[in-house]
């Protein structure tokens, strides 16, 4: 059951390439990574993984879409993929052409609070890809004759994720209803009509604003050590100077006084689908000391085949075909905590409405059990372990923390938090989140009539 | 390309171009359990984790006619509750001592896949015997699960790309299993039987067409006794089976589906090469250029990089074991699917009567062999290939020729095999969306 939570945690970023996304909807584990920060104020973390002589490779930039200047946006996405044309050095093109011939893959990624760029090789390539990502951090070439065509790459990519199907339209609606005056308002891909508008002007401003080495953090995952990489991270990175960065301020979300529905009905619609998207705190942002009992409260609440949506909705009372819930607390801004559910054919709206909500009363009133609390702190407390596993896992878990306000001191000690938290601290925070003013309800539903409780039996009389 | 030469050369000397280097640090252990049962094990005590993967030989091809879906049903269900355990018990055990167990349909095999921590691998195993050998198959359970299969096949009945996907097999697998879909179709699903599923389970789970790989933190005697305890007790034999050859009926022929998308979805396709040709490597290497390098593919670039005209566009080959396939795909705005459809067979027909130039062939060479390091990159994905290696029958000591296999590919035999497989007059496109410029033809 847990697949259907990673589909839906992965549509928050988008990339060069179909895939990848916000990666990972475990947390982080213990990484034990090694960091030194250079003298132009790069921060470099080092994660060792000796398991085949291989590297990741990877720049975070502290920039992202909610960075945009007002009625700019997709331009930190646009700039991401003119981020592989030309630079001073190298011929457009040419930097995905040395990845390859020299073993290695590489891609890149746009989220609300970051972008990465990242490339995988073996270690003794690791020179090459410093040298290249290093360079590109401040020789970008932006031509006008790459951009005409990119920007129509762009927009086909947008097709793709959003146009073309009738979910992808819904969740740009609800996101957009969700956060009033938040950046977070606005598709990270940007609004087609202003993708449109975006000039080399633009993107060029945007470019030598965010792209400089005191605004990005250096992580290398795999057969590597601090003390192997330092000299490397100097001779390639050290020399760029620092640059002047603009201070991270954002909007603040004003009070929401009014619960949204927003409604999609598609005749392409074959199953239909609710959702509904409270405003919560970060672990950074908002009343941040309820992040860590959400998490494991959404594990309990919503978090596979064993959570109390799930019990309660699919398996008891039938009226859902899945059901769960997630939470993201890694946000730099206000965050969202997220309950889906595809209800069967015969099930109208309301009825899941309903359920729903008084699962939601019986959290808020009597909170969780100490057996509920301890079986998903282990869990999830597991879920580090496993992180450990894979090579890419530390990079991108402490990539994304730092690139949104964390520390690497938040990451390392997430089981420890996790272990804290207590079924009081749940039920609090239940209460200050849980709250239907603060939502967005999204419903997919077919453009056909809805079916009623008893749809077909009922044969006509008369005329 | 000269201006990038001159700065790398500048900053590293000269670029060693050919890679020989195996993958040194996987050593895969063949372990043979008391009572006779193989398993492949790469040792890894990093973590205190423990992969196994497994595959019955046998998949959704050998379906009945008319219950498509039954061994996806069957994948979807054996972790619903066994033993004494109904799906509730099993699935919380599973939660609480952190395993991860699962079970997938492909056309041709049916697999599992048990990740766990070290403190719990005895009930790990243990979970997955009863699993495979005393599934309960309780009515809500399968009527659950059943009903989710549907909901996913109603969803995806809308979805452009699953339509033109499916359009496309069907239509080159008309009279064959394959052709079929594995997660079967509105009407095959709601009559799969229960005692369909006992009988799949009696019949196609055995010792002798199973493989296992294991990766993490076992030694090769802890595991030996496990797999006794764990596989020991399925029956020696699988029901005897035949598939056929499979026909590709490939034709020059465009179907259009109509429907009310801004952006089209294209997909194509022939017949391609089975996986024990021994052209395979040839026919890896280009399509590799073709459409499967990524970001430095033929179409890639011709589509994307040049002309904005999608996100992405590519190839790929399929093999099966009764048939292969080379297939590609874009997604572009209706009003230039004219222009990306002649761009593609364009480069198919480029690629069929010119092959690859000599440094294509050298740089594809490069790319693969050097990034073939870059699949061990945690326990699960080693886990799979050791599983894959097996099915496929290609040796213990594949992991370690394997790079041997792309270097001895030669130009000759590159475009050798481009001509052969490549037949731009013989390409079915499927398209789906509302195409200007483009109508059906062909039968």
């Amino acid at each position: 059951m847990k697949r259907y939570l990673s589909v839906i945690m992965s549509i928050l970023a988008i990339s060069v390439v179909l895939g990848s996304g916000k990666m990972y909807a475990a947390q982080a584990a213990v990484f034990n990574p090694e960091t030194f920060t250079l003298a132009n104020g790069m921060q470099v973390v080092v994660i060792s993984n000796h398991r085949a002589p291989i590297v990741t490779h990877m720049v975070w930039y502290k920039v992202g879409s909610a960075d945009e200047p007002n009625g700019k946006t997709g331009v930190a996405h646009f700039l991401e993929h003119l981020m592989f044309k030309a630079t001073k050095n190298l011929k457009s093109g040419e930097f995905s052409k040395i990845v390859a011939q020299n073993g290695g893959r590489d891609n890149a990624f746009t989220s609300f609070d970051y972008t990465g760029y990242h490339q995988t090789v073996a270690v003794d390539r690791l020179e090459v890809v410093m040298k290249i990502e290093a360079d590109r951090m401040r020789n970008l070439i932006i031509d006008p004759k790459e951009v005409e065509p990119e920007r129509q790459v762009v927009r086909e990519e947008r097709r793709t994720r959003t146009d073309n199907t009738p979910g992808g339209k819904l969740r740009e609606q609800v996101n957009a209803a969700m956060f009033l005056n938040y950046p977070y308002r606005n598709p990270i891909i940007g609004w087609d009509h202003e993708i449109q508008e975006i000039t080399v002007k633009d993107l060029r401003d945007f470019y030598d604003t965010y792209y400089w080495p005191n605004n990005a953090v250096l992580v290398v995952a795999g057969d590597i050590t601090a003390a192997k990489l330092k000299p490397l991270a100097e001779k390639y990175y050290g020399g760029i100077p620092a640059g002047t960065i603009p201070p991270r301020i954002r909007p603040e979300e004003p009070p929401h006084n009014a619960a949204r529905t927003v409604t999609l009905r598609d005749r392409r619609v074959r199953q239909p689908s609710w959702r509904r998207a409270f405003l919560a705190p970060s672990r950074v942002s908002g009343a941040k000391e309820h992040s860590y009992p959400l998490e494991v409260m959404s594990q309990i609440f919503g978090g596979g085949a064993t959570s109390r949506l799930y019990k309660s909705l699919v398996i008891e009372q039938k009226i859902a075909l899945s059901a769960g819930a997630f939470y993201d607390a890694d946000n730099l801004g206000p965050s969202r905590l997220v309950i889906f559910v595809s209800p069967r054919p015969e099930i109208r709206m309301d009825q899941i409405e309903e359920a729903v909500e008084a699962e939601i009363r019986k959290l808020k009133q009597d909170g969780v059990t100490a057996d509920e609390l301890q079986r998903a702190k282990t869990s999830m407390q597991a879920d580090a372990i496993y992180a450990r596993d894979s090579m890419g896992a530390g990079a991108r878990v402490l990539g994304a923390a730092l690139a949104s306000g964390q520390t690497i001191e938040d990451v390392e000690s997430w089981p420890d938090r996790i272990g804290d938290v207590t079924a009081g601290q749940i039920k609090a925070a239940a209460q200050a989140v849980l709250i239907t003013k603060n939502s967005v309800t999204g419903r997919l539903l077919s453009d056909r009539p809805q079916p009623t409780r008893q749809p077909t039996r009922q044969p006509k009389r008369g005329g | 390309m000269i201006c990038a030469a001159k700065f790398l050369l500048a900053a590293f000397g000269v670029i060693v171009a050919v890679w020989g280097a195996p993958v040194h640090s996987i050593e895969i252990q063949k372990v043979v359990s008391p009572k006779g049962i193989v398993a492949w094990l790469v040792e890894d005590h990093a973590n205190p984790i423990i992969n196994v993967k497994f595959a019955f030989r046998g998949g959704a091809a050998l379906d009945p006619m008319g219950k498509e879906g039954l061994a996806n049903l069957v994948a979807s269900t054996l972790d619903e509750g066994a033993g004494n355990m109904d799906s509730q018990a099993f699935q919380q055990e599973l939660e609480d001592l952190s395993i991860s167990l699962s079970f997938r349909a492909d056309l041709d095999s049916f697999s599992g896949s048990v990740r766990t921590l070290t403190r719990n691998h005895d009930r790990a195993f243990e979970l997955l015997r009863l699993a495979k050998t005393q599934p309960r198959f309780d009515e809500e359970a399968v009527e659950r699960i059943r009903s989710q299969i549907l909901a996913g096949i109603r969803r995806s009945s809308e979805d452009p790309r699953r339509i033109a996907g499916r359009t496309l097999i069907k239509t080159l697998f008309p009279d064959h299993p394959y052709g079929r879909p594995s997660r079967g179709t509105a009407e095959s699903v709601p009559v799969i039987k229960l005692v369909d599923l006992k009988l799949f389970v009696a019949q196609r789970l055995a010792k002798d067409n199973l493989v296992i790989g294991v990766v993490g933190d076992i030694t090769p005697a802890a595991l030996g006794k496990l797999l006794d305890a764990t596989f020991g007790s399925l029956p020696a034999k699988a029901s005897p089976w035949t598939l056929d050859e499979a026909k590709t009926n490939s034709g020059n022929r465009t179907i259009v589906i109509d429907k009310p998308i801004p952006q089209t979805v294209i997909r194509f396709g022939q017949a391609g090469i089975k996986r024990d040709d021994p052209d395979f490597f040839p026919a890896y290497v280009m399509n590799y250029v073709l459409g499967g390098g990524g970001f430095e593919s033929r179409l890639y670039e011709e589509v994307r990089e040049k002309r904005g005209l999608a996100y992405s566009a590519f190839s790929y080959l399929s093999p099966f074991n009764h048939a292969g396939l080379i297939m590609g795909g874009a997604g572009t705005a209706n009003a230039r699917v004219a222009e990306t459809v002649k761009i593609l067979k364009d480069e198919w027909r480029r690629m069929s009567d010119q092959g690859l130039s000599a440094e294509e062939l050298k740089d594809a060479k490069t790319y693969l062999t050097g990034s073939y390091p870059l699949r061990f990159s945690s326990s699960g994905r080693i886990a799979s290939m050791l599983t894959g290696i097996q099915l496929e029958r290609l040796g213990i000591d594949y992991i370690n020729k394997r790079n041997s296999f792309i270097q001895e590919v030669s130009l000759d035999d590159v475009n050798r095999v481009a001509k052969k497989l490549l037949d731009p007059d013989n390409l079915t496109l499927v398209v789906v969306g509302k195409p200007d410029g483009i109508t059906s033809q062909g039968q």
